[in-house]
């Protein structure tokens, strides 16, 4: 199964944050908690991610800071703000909204039987 | 790190994938340190898994994508890079080339105050510029392009041959200025405030190429930085002119009227400051004006060629003489400045490899009729410069010129005809125009130095 790309993309930001809010955390290891998260089903990309953090960052959601690590390397983490907090709540509303909405229809009509959709996918 | 075996080896294969990232303007250097730094998680991570070195960052690569979508993706939210910024105090992503630029800025700021004092100087001796303005008039460069130089000089780290050899210049520009005695209202004098900023101009140019001087690609560089920082400095008088109007009209309006404080400290000040901010703004920004003195003589080769040979059809058809009054040759010395200019503007920004194109022989086209109509015009003069006037320095530095600038565009003529023929390739051309640029600083300091006391200063 593949994600579709419009929901990778609308789920990311409350996914980014949601992963900073458990603490600070640089891109590499982001994409590894969510390949993790997910199964590997999630198959996020560079090009995907960092502009995605670059954004927030702008937008005042995340700050972000230069660290040394090992030597001579500099790691750039990302911390999220009281604004990125305020925001994830929000997306939080929105998304359980949207859920609740799906599994309350899902729930009503047709017991959940894996086989036919397997069969279509 | 983690590399067990040849981790210089690897170490080089980041570097080079760095360089390649780096080559996209979409992405800064701080963007390249992050995506290092995660491409060397991958890394690790798939040596911890057991594969060798260099196969892990095949893979680490391979799974970051391509360059291409990557940048593509950046872009997306990094729009305004593509618009070149003017950022004062540099890159902040890379504090190394900030703490050089934003000592260029402190060293900018110092050479344009040092401009504006060297043009209120004189005022200390009693010299305004109501009553002395022959002596600003022949002395204004002498303000302002020595700081220009010096900028400039610091910026190469010129050695210090070539700064005494800058200082030699100015000095001999000052002297040429002033030492002769020359009557406010004679022809030297205006001789002299014409030549002397060509000279000293040609004087700054040594200092821009204070580095490597016998470089033909130096001197193409100071060439096109000529043409920007003329483009620069016009449009720092134009916001100097709304400027001044503003502040002159606001005032009027309370009452107070600044004229002493525009026409005295703000005109000349400013634009003997401009000088050096405008040279500053090309060194510091070569691409925010993506060079468009090449860009304005694309749109106006045509246009000239047209006009020219419009004008040779006209004095052919009508058989009717160039009316050569005392202003001709002045004008006509001009149009082949102008035509020279077009021609070194189009050369500074062609891609010498690329093979000879419609462009050229349009050029070519404008060359040559230009070379008709001067000579047309120096057939006409040279009976008239023996008898009537005789010799004046006007008409001698006006003929002088008139032969510079002929030998020059014949010889290109020549050689963008054997360039379009696929004869010569275009680097000689291109080596003629940088070779020939001593001629014109020769020809400068001769005409100051030398025809004040040849015409028996008249």
């Amino acid at each position: 199964m593949k994600v579709a790309k419009d929901l990778v993309a609308a789920s990311a930001t409350p996914m980014v944050l949601g992963i900073l809010a458990e603490g600070e955390s640089y891109g590499y290891a982001i994409l590894r908690r969510i390949n993790e998260l997910s199964g590997g089903e999630l198959d996020w990309t560079e090009g995907l991610l960092y502009p995605l953090l670059h954004r927030l960052e702008r937008l005042g959601h995340l700050e972000s800071s230069w660290q040394a690590v090992a030597g001579e390397r500099k790691r750039k983490y990302y911390r999220i703000t009281d604004r990125g907090l305020a925001e994830l709540a929000e997306q939080r509303r929105q998304w359980d909204t949207v859920v609740g909405a799906l599994k309350e229809i899902w729930h009503d009509r047709a017991p959940l039987t894996v086989h036919p959709l397997e069969g279509l996918a | 790190m983690t590399a067990h075996e040849g981790p210089q080896e690897l170490e080089a294969q980041f570097e080079q994938w760095r360089q390649y990232v780096l080559r996209r303007r979409e992405l800064q250097a701080a963007d390249a340190d992050e995506l290092e730094d995660h491409l060397r998680g991958s890394v690790d991570q798939l040596v911890a898994a057991g594969l060798s070195p260099d196969e892990a960052f095949l893979v680490a690569v391979k799974r970051m994508g391509s360059l291409d979508d990557l940048s593509r993706e950046f872009a997306r939210e990094h729009s305004e890079r593509l618009w070149k910024q003017l950022v004062l105090t540099g890159d902040s992503g890379s504090p190394v080339g900030g703490a050089r630029s934003r000592l260029d800025l402190w060293v900018m700021l110092a050479c344009a105050a040092g401009a504006v004092v060297s043009v209120k100087a004189p005022a200390l001796f009693g010299l305004s510029l109501d009553d002395d303005s022959s002596f600003y008039a022949r002395n204004f460069t002498l303000f302002a392009l020595p700081w220009l130089a010096a900028f400039l000089a610091w910026r190469r780290g010129a050695r210090r041959s070539v700064i005494a050899a800058l200082a030699v210049l100015f000095v001999l520009g000052a002297v040429a200025a002033n030492a002769y005695p020359l009557a406010d209202d004679s022809q030297s004098v205006v001789v002299t405030s014409i030549h002397l900023p060509i000279a000293l101009w040609l004087v700054v140019g040594l200092a821009y190429v204070a580095d490597d001087w016998r470089s033909s690609r130096r001197r193409m560089d100071f060439i096109r930085f000529t043409g920007e920082w003329f483009i620069y400095l016009v449009l720092m008088a134009l916001g100097g002119g709304v400027l001044s109007a503003f502040l002159f009209n606001t005032f009027a309006a309370i009452g107070i009227v600044p004229e002493a404080f525009v026409s005295q400290w703000l005109l000349p000040g400013g634009a003997a400051a401009a000088v050096v901010v405008a040279g500053w703004l090309v060194e510091a920004k070569q691409s925010v004006v993506e060079n468009i003195a090449p860009v304005l003589t694309r749109l106006f080769t045509p246009l000239f060629t047209a006009a020219l040979l419009a004008f040779l059809v006209a004095v052919v058809w009508t058989s009717h003489g160039i009316d050569v009054e005392r202003e001709a040759l002045l004008l006509f010395d001009l149009l082949l400045v102008v035509v020279l200019g077009l021609l070194l503007y189009s050369l500074s920004a062609r891609d010498p490899l690329a093979p000879p194109g419609p462009f050229d022989k349009l050029q070519l086209a404008l060359v040559v009729s230009a070379l008709a109509i001067d000579v047309l015009v120096l057939l006409e003069i040279t009976g008239r410069i023996t008898d009537e006037y005789g010799g004046t320095p006007n008409r001698a530095a006006a003929l002088g010129e008139n032969v510079i600038l002929l030998v020059n565009l014949a010889w290109s003529a020549w050689l963008l005809l054997s360039f379009i023929r696929r004869r010569t390739p275009f680097a000689t051309l291109e080596r003629w125009q940088t070779g020939y640029l001593p001629v014109y600083a020769v020809w400068a300091w001769i005409v100051v130095l030398v025809f004040p006391p040849l015409f028996s200063f008249a």
